[in-house]
């Protein structure tokens, strides 16, 4: 079974509880964590790739728990602050979602046309273009 | 009959608010309406600018004395070793100095995520840097070790001096070979698949001043969101004016300057730490020269446009690593900013690594500031060396 990617956010008070534990234990889940940011007394979120027979009832777990739980839908963005309008990612681009409007040499994202390969993450010289999980 | 104006008159019209200024934009569509002789005696000042990574750039600090006294011997800012091999409490960060563990290109290609010129942006913005030194301890300086946060604000002076800054063009640089390549001009994709360039074409200041007529030593200049100066000729300034086969002039190339101003008054927008991946950390410094109209020979090179300007073609995979000194033909600003040039007969991609719309906004920021008054005309205190000087670069051997 291929594994299932998931982003986990839960509240200050979920994040004090074993609920990573109880996946494996109670669900037989395997679970690989992607991305942690989780503090104490703060406000979470975790994503995970989860595989097991026990998936859908593990799910069902982390919800009754109040842990809201969605699918991964990877996306990028453009830092507007961070980004100078250089142009280096323009080349780079393997789709055109990110393009030198001629007259005014200004760069633009159109994310319609971003396929998330994340080339533009690395060749960013000001590191503008951020992974949004 | 031919203009001449000096720089005592220009400097009076601006005080009195009648200089007219423009940019190099304005005065390319100025003379393209009026015609050159009429926009060189209507003009006073031009204005340029270019917003661009400058490896060669980095700051002095002195950061004041503590109690005890401590003679610094090692430094570091964030994590980044600064040069203190100078007086006690003196030291130099300079723009591609890394943290001494970061993994460089062991894990390659590298991210050089931080950098010296990153302190330095942040420096500017007034953001707390941590501060460590040690020292081995003098009976005048006994104090062996400091670590503690300091400010811009908090430090004696910071004098951002860079030794080369501003070159007056640049390769356009592609790959033959069949591997991606990390370089200096961005992430090379293999075989011709895209082409990366490295200036602002007409608005960049050395390119509007081929001979160096009027831009030299003490000359006012925006630098990095303040007032700063050109100090000297910078590093590598070998100044010259290439021709094609024709004898037609290619636009100039190999000048550069050394600039030097008080990071005190700049602004972090303008002085961006910068991340080569595979390469190395930088800073991307936000530089504008304004250009006094004295005739029409100075308004003529002033007004050259993109498609008078060319830069050749280098290939980053073998000939400028080796040294080499083929390149693959010239290709003009204009071909360049079009997104598509032809190489070898393939069409290939191009963009910037160097941002346009910041070079306007900087021209027009300095257009700003002489139109106020609040800015004059400095006439250099001693001009630079131009292509008639014909400097000619070194090898190292070994
Ligand atoms: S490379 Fe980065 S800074 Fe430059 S235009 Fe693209 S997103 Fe903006
Ligand atoms: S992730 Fe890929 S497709 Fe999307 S903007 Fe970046 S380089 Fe273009």
């Amino acid at each position: 079974m291929a594994p299932e990617r998931i982003v986990l956010r839960f509240s200050a008070d979920i994040s004090e509880k074993p609920i990573i534990y109880r996946l494996v234990k109670d669900y037989d889940l395997v679970i690989n964590i992607l991305k942690a940011n989780v503090n104490p007394q703060k406000e979470g979120t975790m994503v995970l790739e989860l595989t097991g027979a026990q998936y859908n009832q593990g799910l069902e777990y982390l919800r009754q728990e109040g842990v809201a739980v969605q699918p991964l839908i990877e996306g990028i963005a453009r830092n507007e602050s961070r980004c100078t309008m250089c142009g280096a990612c323009t080349a780079i681009c393997p789709t055109g979602a990110l393009f030198i409007e001629r007259q005014s040499m200004e760069v633009f994202f159109n994310e319609d046309k971003c396929i998330v390969c994340q080339l533009c993450v690395k060749a960013c010289p000001m590191w503008a273009m951020e992974v949004q999980f | 009959m031919n203009t001449q104006k000096t720089y005592a008159e220009i400097n009076e019209r601006i005080k009195t608010g009648k200089a007219v200024v423009l940019t190099v934009e304005e005065l390319i569509v100025l003379v393209e309406q009026k015609g050159l002789t009429q926009a060189a005696r209507e003009v006073d000042v031009v204005t340029t600018g270019t917003f661009s990574p400058m490896c060669s750039s980095g700051v002095f600090l002195s950061f004041g004395h503590s109690a005890p006294r401590i003679k610094m011997h090692r430094v570091w800012l964030n994590n980044i070793p600064a040069y203190t091999g100078i007086a006690a409490v003196d030291a130099y960060l300079g723009a591609t100095e890394v943290p001494e563990d970061d993994p460089l290109n062991s894990n390659y290609p590298g991210e050089f995520r931080y950098g010296g010129g990153h302190v330095i942006q942040e420096l500017a913005g007034r953001k707390p840097i941590r501060l460590k030194a040690t020292a081995y301890g003098t009976d005048c300086y006994p104090r062996r070790e400091i670590e503690t946060m300091i400010t811009l604000d908090d430090i004696n002076e910071a004098t951002l001096f860079n030794p080369r800054n501003a070159y007056q063009n640049y390769n356009c640089a592609v790959n033959l070979s069949s591997r991606t390549i990390y370089t200096y001009m961005g992430v090379l994709k293999p075989n011709l698949a895209n082409a990366h360039y490295c200036s602002a074409g007409q608005l960049s200041p050395l390119l509007k001043d081929p001979y160096f007529n009027t831009i030299g030593v003490g000359t006012r200049i925006f630098l990095g969101g303040g007032i700063g100066y050109v100090a000297w000729h910078g590093t590598q300034h070998f100044p010259s004016v290439p021709k094609d086969e024709t004898g037609r002039e290619l636009g100039p190339a190999g000048g550069t300057l050394s600039l030097i101003g008080d990071l005190k008054q700049m602004d972090p927008q303008w002085l961006r730490g910068t991340s080569y991946p595979g390469y190395g950390a930088t800073l991307t410094v936000g530089t504008g020269i304004p250009i006094p109209i004295l005739n029409e020979e100075i308004a003529r090179y002033a007004a050259a446009k993109d498609k008078d300007l060319y830069a050749p073609i280098v290939d980053y995979s073998e000939a400028y690593p080796n040294r080499r000194s083929d390149n693959l033909g010239y290709v003009s600003y204009a071909e360049l900013k079009s997104g598509k040039i032809i190489v070898m007969g393939k069409e290939v991609s191009t963009a910037p690594l160097s941002s346009y719309p910041r070079a306007r906004k900087i021209a027009e920021i300095l257009k700003q500031w002489i139109q106020e008054g609040k800015f004059l005309i400095a006439e250099p205190v001693q001009l630079l060396p131009s292509p008639e000087d014909k400097i000619k670069a070194r090898v190292l051997n070994g």
